[in-house]
């Protein structure tokens, strides 16, 4: 069977934890750090490897600091 | 499956989305989770899609998007308060092989830039016209404009918006679509993916329609402004939703070039 595998890389020093992007994954791999960044945000970051590349997340961000990959893997 | 590592899937022939270079790598200056950004976005995706980076002027308003040449890699002009559709006509006369677009609030579009926008749209300016409307002044605090909502807070109408003594809000993209010189008018926003997308649509048509030399294309994108409207990002998508869509209903208002 084949199955669709994402990954998403965060530009975690342009990101402003919005939080935009949260409600938009289909499959809740988004949350928002604990930690800032150089600007003093929360950001965003993926928590967990259920990502199928979807790209919403990437579609929903207002400042454009997602990058999304998606492969297909067979089992 | 188990041992596929995020590096394995991390390759060129991978990526399905990154950002786009039509965009500049400045940080916006728009508070998080503001439409404005995700709006600059889907705009300048178009312009890259069709291939027209070098031969695009933006025309800047004034507003939270004042700086938008800052972020935008293209040509761009900044107008006075209101006066981009002007600016965006000498542009296009000019230069009638570019393809030109203005972009600008509702105080911008609306209010003081009043009579510019519909003049521009009545001869049929052959430009795209984007239209980010948020309900309120953004950038100098949050007062009321034309077109913030019956009973909505703002600064100057810290009880709701009293329509007996502050009038009703405008309807501007409904009037425009009443106009001769527009050929395409339409209503989107950017707070979902699903929304995202549609808007983009709309976008690609209103710059493709250039090519035709018919008349004007207007967009309308109901935004947020979390800042002004006093919540979180979230909470003002939810709020737009709720509020500003049953006033500014989404959709074509007007499509004269598809029915030919
Ligand atoms: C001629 C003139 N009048 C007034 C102002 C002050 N001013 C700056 S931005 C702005 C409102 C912009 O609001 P809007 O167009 O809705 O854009 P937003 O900031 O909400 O994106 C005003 C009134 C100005 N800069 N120039
Ligand atoms: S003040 Fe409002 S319109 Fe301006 S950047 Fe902030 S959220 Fe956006």
């Amino acid at each position: 069977m084949a199955k669709v595998k994402g990954s998403i890389v965060i530009d975690i020093e342009k990101c402003k934890g919005c939080e935009v992007c949260i409600p938009a994954c289909p499959e809740e791999v988004i949350a928002i750090a604990q930690q800032v960044n150089g600007k003093g945000y929360k950001y965003a970051q993926p928590v967990t490897d259920d990502c199928t590349g979807c790209t919403n997340c990437a579609v929903v961000c207002p400042d454009g600091v997602i990058t999304v990959y998606r492969m297909k893997v067979t089992e | 499956m188990a041992n596929i590592t995020d590096e394995d899937i991390r390759k060129p022939e991978n990526l399905v989305y990154s950002r786009t270079k039509v965009l500049t790598e400045n940080i916006m200056s728009y508070c998080p989770g503001c439409g404005h950004g995700t709006a600059h976005r889907i705009i300048a995706e178009v312009i890259e899609e069709m291939g027209i980076q070098d031969k695009t002027v933006g025309i800047a308003p004034v507003g939270c998007s004042v700086l938008a040449y800052n972020f935008f890699d293209l040509d761009m002009q900044q107008a006075p308060h209101g006066r981009a559709p002007a600016v965006g006509t000498a542009v296009k006369r000019l230069l009638p092989d570019h393809f030109v677009f203005t972009y600008q609030g509702d105080g911008d579009l609306a209010a003081i830039g009043t009579a510019e926008t519909i003049h521009a749209c009545n001869r049929g300016e052959n430009i795209t016209m984007i239209f980010i409307n948020n309900g309120i002044y953004g950038m100098t605090g949050g007062q009321m404009a034309p077109t913030t909502l019956p009973g909505m807070k703002s600064s100057t109408s810290p009880y709701g918006r009293d329509v007996a003594t502050m009038g009703n809000p405008l309807k501007i993209t409904e009037l425009l679509a009443q106009l001769p010189g527009t050929i395409y008018v339409a209503r989107h926003a950017v707070h979902t993916p699903a929304a995202v997308r549609k808007a983009k649509k709309a976008v690609r048509k209103a710059f493709e329609n250039q090519k035709l030399n018919k008349g004007t294309s207007f967009v309308e994108i109901v935004s947020n402004c979390n800042s002004g409207w006093k919540m979180t990002p979230n909470q003002s998508n939810k709020w737009m939703v709720d509020h500003m869509f049953p006033y500014y209903p989404m959709g074509e208002i007007k499509d004269t070039v598809g029915k030919e």
